[in-house]
């Protein structure tokens, strides 16, 4: 066990300090969809996606200990190659397509151009359906 | 294929082998191995939040997120899975002080509040495509449906996972090669509650709003 | 490659044989039936020969339940040929058929025989050669140029080989059941959809890639553990030889890279059987976001394949030279330059399908700047050899047509990298002849070259040197009759793939071709003239551990070398270490000390044939054997982690004896 690198899984206290935080996390954004609050679109969808973003932070220091010196730092470098890959995948992904489906299809009214946030999207989108059913 | 990332080299300390062995100079290569394998997975859903991302508009003229998903619901299985990382962290507390019967039932407990989640997500599906908004029904649900499941095979890969170590501790107690164990299917837990972040903040809420 | 039953008539699937009937076999079709004849007529004569010399329990122990990453590295390479063989007769086939089709003339392939030969010749080339090769090469040279026994998880190494093989096989049955696809290497949808492509072919692709696929992602993992966590004591990363550092980034690659291919694979899967609407032209699918997706894998991909070979002509030049390789570390940083660049890159294999200006004009910048790297390679090759005392034996001979061909298929590249040239040469036969151009001048001769420079290594005794040179003169030379033509025709506007064409202009640049591809069959002939004649006299060509006076600790072993690698363990004081040890007349302490191995074991084929059996059964809807399969690959793999008994201790008398043994007479 002791030449093992995991020599320290945390204390109770490093846990619940982690518990804590993620319930904070967790609930706040919940609150933000069930409770009636005069948040604009675009300030709540960017609260659930930064507190998201935060609560993955804290999961990856308290529950998984990650830090720069376990394993020589090496933990640390593939967890950020795989943060920029995957954003990559996800921004460059949805601005090709989004490029491409602005392109190619004028006429759709029901596809990307909503994710600029028009307001009524969901109203619309529901009897507008996609560009490509046709 | 996460029951197959058990160590062979480095890592078993063999009786068989003269005290303080000039050849094992290497530390166990299992955690760095796995970390790797999970950045790999993580990858994966990558791709699976790019295609939610993308498809996730097409409604086809079929349901839309404002008429499927229950914040509440969400919220349960959210905390539920939230209590299992943390009953795991006790769980591995519990088995570094050497209890391991306090190890057992802790891992029971995570075990437990898994097999709820599953649950609730194997009704959600049922659900869903009982009132017809199942995948085949538009590039949104298929999206859907695809990456949650993703997410949900994983969970019962871990809870399958979770048993046989629960065997494998009654059977031979905190060892050394059963901690490493123990170590790795922690992280694996701790990592698919991590994901689960970006499903219920992406997948759920963001669409809710 | 069956003709395909009447289709009109409605599928029936039958609950024990699922949707295979006896029409999918190809008894009528003669060249399938010679071919499968010929099979079973050498598999019974190579049965029959081992069991007279009694080779089957030696196979088993001592080859296919080993864990040694020398003997799977070994078996990685065997496994590449062989599908070699059988990717490079799909090649001679279309070759034959586009020199003969023109003006009206029909060749010998109908079309849907013609468009499965030529997925798979793709599908074989890059999964099932290319990548056993590379993966081959890398298993085995890696470990020891670290100072390492062996690999992090060798059982691991073990299983991911096997399925890689059950994925190969899994390609060459739908050779005598069923067909294969015939929608191109890639399976772009809408045409590989369940829509237009109703028959098992795609099936197979999907669950072959698959399976394999696991292979490769836990060998990526595997190999990248191995570097991090088993360097000799001392050697830091910058001691590390180039071929290691080449490996490093190549399996961040795979390990990056290859789950987007999972993924995306599995969405296809899923809109073929369960009815799901990723990438299908109706209820919301986009099948435009198949092909964003699987380039996001597929331009690393062919940095998978390159970069490896870049690491093993750095390791050639350098010791062919004499000299410490010029510009050590720049040649690490263009190689961590190249792994990041190459996801940024993967909108330039479909310029053309309607992103706009910005877009295009993003994608096709990036693409001119990773050529940059790689010239800054190609400069450190020349000035290394520059004032060395070059030898040009063959790794040499390779090392040289690699570094004239490539750089003009590099150039080719950056031609097609901009985007207004690429709306002309999209798809076209220009295409086919840049990407032959790096592939054969790049990865080929590269595996060719690695072979010939490890290969005393491997065996103790080197390979016959004037085999090797017609090897090489063929398939240079071949290489540029069967290629050159093609830039030519793709200028001319002609597109890939074509069963058959009216312009009877172009017949004669395919009949050179043709030709081409003849000179390059004499050079794969003279290849394996080449072992056969060095096997036969291998007590001619016997040589010491170190028959090339090379740099790097691989060489510090016996040849072949023993089941640990290294009696001793070793303590690195910088770069080219195995130079600075023989400068300073390096003996063993002989002082030996027992040596900590892993265990053989047979779980990694098994559960592997249990893999190969699981996707046969889901390609012909066979859904009980599908689940006992499955479930019984699961089981068999817990079971397997009950085991704990995993390693053993080689003794010190052994050790002792093993190296009396292997010193040079």
């Amino acid at each position: 066990m002791s030449a093992h690198s995991h020599s320290s899984h945390g204390t109770m206290g490093k846990l619940m300090t982690g518990f804590g935080l993620s319930a904070l996390l967790t609930v706040v954004p919940f609150a933000i969809v069930m409770g009636e609050f005069d948040l604009s679109r675009e300030w709540a969808i960017g609260l659930i996606m930064g507190l998201g973003a935060v609560q993955i932070i804290v999961h990856l220091v308290y529950f998984l200990h990650l830090n720069s010196s376990n394993e020589g730092g090496w933990t640390l470098a593939a967890t950020i190659l795989a943060a920029v890959i995957l954003l990559i995948v996800l921004a460059g992904s949805l601005w090709v397509m989004h490029n491409m489906n602005a392109n190619m299809m004028p006429m759709s009214p029901g596809n990307m151009s909503e994710m600029s946030g028009g307001e009524a999207m969901p109203v619309q989108t529901h009897d507008a359906s996609h560009g490509t059913d046709h | 294929m996460t029951m197959l990332d058990t160590p062979l080299t480095g890592v078993v300390e063999g009786p068989a082998g003269p005290d303080a062995h000039p050849d094992h100079h290497h530390e166990s290569a299992t955690p760095i191995g796995f970390w790797i394998y999970l950045m790999s997975d993580c990858i994966i859903f990558a791709t699976l939040f790019a295609t939610y991302a993308v498809l996730g508009y097409n409604y086809a003229g079929g349901p839309a997120p404002h008429d499927l998903f229950e914040p509440g619901f969400v919220a349960i299985e959210t905390a539920l899975l939230l209590f299992s990382s943390i009953t795991f962290g006790v769980a591995m507390l519990k088995a570094e002080g050497g209890n391991l019967n306090a190890t057992t039932l802790w891992l029971v407990i995570t075990g437990i509040f898994g097999l709820g989640f599953i649950g609730m997500e194997i009704y959600e599906f049922r659900h869903l495509i009982h009132i017809g908004a199942g995948p085949e029904r538009s590039g949104f649900l298929s999206a859907f449906f695809l990456l949650v499941g993703t997410h949900g095979l994983h969970v019962t890969g871990g809870l399958i996972w979770l048993v046989t170590l629960i065997v494998q501790l009654r059977l031979r107690g905190l060892i050394p090669a059963n901690m490493q164990r123990l170590s790795t299917l922690s992280m694996f837990w701790h990592f698919l509650d991590l994901v689960w972040i970006g499903v219920f903040s992406f997948v759920y809420l963001v669409r809710l709003i | 490659m069956a003709t395909e039953p009447a289709l009109t008539a409605p599928e029936t699937i039958s609950p024990i044989f699922g949707r295979l009937t006896l029409d999918w076999i190809p008894y009528h079709e003669p060249i399938l039936v010679g071919t499968f004849a010929g099979i079973v007529l050498g598999g019974i004569a190579v049965v029959a020969l081992m069991t007279y010399f009694r080779l089957w329990v030696p196979l088993w122990r001592d080859w296919l339940t080993s864990v040694d990453h020398k003997k799977i590295g070994i078996m990685y390479m065997i496994l590449g040929f062989v599908m070699f063989i059988r990717g490079f007769a799909d090649a001679l086939m279309m070759r034959a058929q586009q020199a003969l089709a023109a003006g009206g003339s029909e060749g010998y392939l109908p079309p849907h025989h013609f468009d499965q030969v030529f997925t798979a010749h793709g599908v074989i080339m890059i999964f099932f050669v290319a990548m056993a090769f590379v993966t081959g090469i890398m298993n085995y040279v890696m470990p020891q140029q670290i100072g390492a026994r062996d690999v992090a998880f060798p059982f691991l190494n073990n299983f991911s080989f096997w399925m890689t093989v059950a994925g190969a096989l899994l390609v060459n049955v739908s050779l005598f059941i069923g067909e294969f696809a015939r929608v191109g290497w890639l399976a772009f949808p809408p045409l590989s959809g369940s829509a237009f492509s109703h028959g098992p072919g795609v099936d197979y692709y999907l669950w072959s890639l698959q399976i394999a696929g696991v292979g490769t992602t836990l060998s990526g993992v595997n190999l990248i553990a191995t570097i991090f966590k088993m360097r000799a004591k001392g050697m830091k990363l910058f001691d590390m030889p180039v071929f290691t550092w080449t490996t490093l980034c190549t399996n961040v690659l795979i390990v990056a890279a290859f789950p987007v291919l999972t993924a995306t694979l599995t969405m296809l899967t899923l809109d073929r059987y369960l009815g799901f609407h990723f990438f299908t032209n109706d209820m919301g699918g986009n099948s435009m976001m198949y092909i964003n997706l699987i380039w996001i894998w597929g331009h690393p991909e062919v940095y998978i394949l390159i970069l490896p070979i870049f690491g093993v002509f750095s390791e050639i030049v350098s010791t062919f030279s004499g000299k410490p390789l010029f510009g050590y570390k720049t040649m690490v940083w263009a190689t961590a330059c190249i792994m990041v660049l190459s996801f940024v890159v993967w909108l330039h294999h479909f310029f053309t399908m309607g992103s706009g200006a910005n877009v295009n004009a993003f994608f096709g910048i990036t693409t001119m700047i990773i050529a940059v790297p790689t010239g800054v390679k190609i400069f450190n090759w020349l000035f290394t050899m520059y004032k060395g005392r070059v030898r040009f034996e063959v790794p040499m001979l390779w090392t040289t047509g690699f570094i004239v061909t490539f750089t003009i298929g590099g150039m080719t590249g950056v031609l097609l990298a901009v985007p207004p040239v690429d709306f002309q040469l999209h798809n076209t036969l220009f295409l086919i002849a840049h990407f032959h151009n790096v592939i054969i001048g790049g990865v080929v001769f590269g595996v060719y070259a690695a072979v010939t420079f490890w290969w005393p290594k491997a065996f103790g005794f080197k390979l016959d040197d004037k085999w090797g040179r017609r090897s090489f003169w063929f398939w240079f030379v071949g290489f540029y009759f069967a290629f050159m033509p093609l830039y030519a025709l793709g200028l001319m506007g002609v597109t890939r793939r074509l069963n058959a064409y009216m312009d009877q202009a172009w017949q004669i640049y395919f009949v050179v071709a043709a030709f081409g591809a003849v000179l390059i069959a004499c050079g794969i002939a003279c290849g394996f003239i080449n072992f056969a004649y060095s096997i036969i006299n291998r007590k001619k060509l016997a040589c010491g551990p170190d028959p090339w006076d090379a740099r790097t600790l691989e060489w510090a072993t016996q040849s072949p070398p023993a089941p640990y690698n290294f009696p001793e363990n070793i303590v690195v004081h910088g770069r080219d270490e195995w130079w600075r040890m023989k400068q300073n007349g390096f003996k063993w302490s002989t002082n030996y000390q027992p040596i900590h191995m892993p265990n053989s074991t047979s779980t990694g084929i098994v559960l592997a044939a249990g893999a190969l059996v699981f996707g046969f059964a889901m390609v012909w809807y066979i859904w009980w054997l599908a689940a006992i399969s499955l479930l019984g690959c699961i089981g068999y793999a817990i079971a397997h982690t009950f085991n704990y008994d995993r390693d053993h201790w080689i003794p010190a008398s052994v050790v002792a004896a093993t190296e009396r043994k292997g010193e040079p007479a």
